[in-house]
């Protein structure tokens, strides 16, 4: 560790929002909350501006932050060959690495109605939908059965294996990603099934939430992602 | 679905309905407590279990904790577990077990089967609301006092340690007080050295709808985590929703009256499984028996026979 020269460290800190602890450690790369590509009201009504905002600006937030913490601690932890507290960090850094990945990917799924929150997908990913669901509708409806039967928190997925370029639906409890579900898989469109992701507005209703949300569903961003996987 | 428990009228009685939902115990001693209805229609008697209104008014909390709140927490969220729970369960080998029952067998050692999630919720909550009151908070008092005290060093400690607890679950859950008097923890095992330190106050979370009567501790509080509970309230901010259970709601003679409770039902296991290590311990043989009464008769019968007794 000592080793470390502080020329290497001034290469590892260009063009990355960097912090360093001492002047020998390696730099660590921190995140902050990415913006918005609309207003927080502008996926009215089929979720409030209250929802969005808080959603965005105090949970996703929260998530950023302690993920932050945790690296800074992991990185301290590594560097004094502390296993002990490497393997304690590791339920934290899933919690809040896995918030901050999942709601990176939900702002993304997610469009105002006129720039095409909604629009049924097209080409490839419309073509493999009707092929291995039937239909839209029968994936929208199956995807809403696993949404509304998870039991506490979680997430409900459109993803797709890119190994065997074949499309699935999962679930994934609490923060974890997508990827605990199988290595190879990727994640076209999440829904957050937390409370906190409808509750002022849909109450104990979460069915009404999942009916409501495909309105302003961002297929495009899904069928990029799954043109790249199976190009 | 809520026509079901209107249906329950003057054709059907109820056993009396404890002010306290206290846990019970699988035990010889023990008689279960059942708390539900039987429903007489046309000849066909099912077993209901009943949503029960928290023990003050859905204002009573106000401000702390919103009308509202309680209207959709109990008025929904707690009547669909309960509704769910009795749809679960009729027709099947659960009906008619008490609810303690239920949530053990269901709970099936972490391999939860599906009528668990109803029946552990419809638990928690009755728990949840008469672990509160209006005018709550503060200090308790006496042996509960004293237990904290040292266990946990001092109520201060207690309190940072059971809000630390709530504030960590993460997702969707409960923080208990509870009072674990198993010795070991592990099923079967036998403590060649029990103390009094194997009766005492732990704090636990649990995740969704586990509570610590799967785990056979006595719980003595809780505070629901789910964002369902605060979010109306207190939106992100859990920190202060626990904050305010802690300083304005807790009822401390509630967690009082459970822990005495829990105290006597360990005391009696007890006295239970020292009884039955005696029984073992003094039991005569088969063989023994035999010839005692053999040489009982004899010797009143023929005493000309001695030969043959050998």
């Amino acid at each position: 560790m000592a080793l470390r020269s502080l020329s290497s460290t001034k290469t590892l800190t260009l063009g990355l929002n960097s912090t360093s602890l001492l002047p020998h450690s390696r730099s660590l790369q921190t995140f902050s909350l990415p913006d918005l590509p609309y207003d927080y009201g502008a996926l009215q009504p089929a979720i409030s501006g209250e929802i969005m905002q808080l959603h965005h600006q105090k949970h996703h937030q929260t998530y950023i932050t302690n993920y932050n913490k945790a690296l800074e601690q992991l990185n301290e932890a590594i560097q004094k060959g502390d296993s002990s507290t490497v393997v304690k960090l590791q339920n934290a850094i899933k919690f809040n690495g896995g918030g901050h990945i999942n709601h990176s990917i939900f702002w993304k799924n997610l469009a105002p109605i006129r720039e095409g929150g909604g629009e049924p997908p097209k080409d490839s990913l419309g073509w493999a939908i009707d092929t291995n669901f039937g239909s839209l509708e029968s994936l929208i409806q199956k995807i809403n059965a696993e949404g509304a039967a998870l039991q506490g928190s979680g997430w409900v997925w459109l993803g797709v294996n890119k190994e065997l370029k074949k499309l699935v639906i999962e679930t994934t409890q609490n923060q974890d990603p997508l990827v605990t579900k199988g290595p190879h898989l990727v994640p076209l469109l999440g829904i957050d099934v937390w409370e906190h992701a409808y509750y002022l507005q849909y109450k104990n209703v979460r069915p009404d939430y999942l009916k409501n949300i495909w309105k302003v569903i961002n297929w495009k961003y899904a069928s990029e992602v799954y043109e790249k996987e199976c190009a | 679905m809520a026509a079901a428990t209107s249906m329950v009228t003057s054709s059907s009685f109820t056993f009396p309905s404890q002010g306290l939902r206290l846990p019970t115990r699988s035990h010889p001693c023990m008689k279960p407590q059942r708390r539900f209805l039987r429903k007489y229609a046309s000849n066909v008697i099912t077993a209901t279990y009943e949503l029960k209104p928290p023990p003050y008014s859905l204002n009573a909390l106000e401000p702390h904790m919103s009308r509202e709140t309680l209207e959709y927490h109990w008025g929904k969220h707690h009547r669909t577990y309960v509704e769910n729970l009795n749809k679960q369960v009729v027709g099947t080998d659960l009906e008619g077990l008490s609810l303690e029952d239920i949530i053990t067998v269901t709970y099936n050692k972490g391999d939860i089967l599906p009528a668990f999630n109803s029946a552990a919720q419809a638990w928690n909550h009755d728990f949840f609301w008469e672990s509160m009151k209006p005018g709550g908070g503060g200090k308790p008092s006496g042996d509960l006092l004293d237990l904290i005290e040292r266990d946990f060093g001092s109520f201060e400690r207690f309190t940072e340690e059971f809000k630390s607890a709530a504030a960590t679950q993460f997702g969707s859950g409960w923080a208990w007080l509870a009072y674990k008097a198993n010795r070991l923890g592990v099923e079967n095992a036998v403590n060649p050295w029990p103390s009094e330190n194997d009766k005492k106050l732990v704090i636990v979370k649990s995740p969704n709808a586990v509570n610590p009567l799967v785990w056979d501790y006595f719980p003595l509080l809780t505070i629901d985590v789910w964002e369902h509970a605060f979010y109306l309230d207190f939106q992100n901010r859990r920190a202060d929703y626990i904050s305010m259970f802690m300083e304005k709601l807790v009822s401390w003679e509630a967690v009082n009256a459970r822990l005495e409770n829990a105290k006597a039902q360990a005391a009696e296991r007890e006295m239970e499984e020292e009884r039955m290590k005696n029984e073992e311990e003094w039991k005569p043989t088969d063989d023994d028996d035999d010839d005692d009464d053999d040489e009982g008769l004899e010797m009143y019968v023929d005493s000309d026979d001695d030969s043959e007794a050998e």
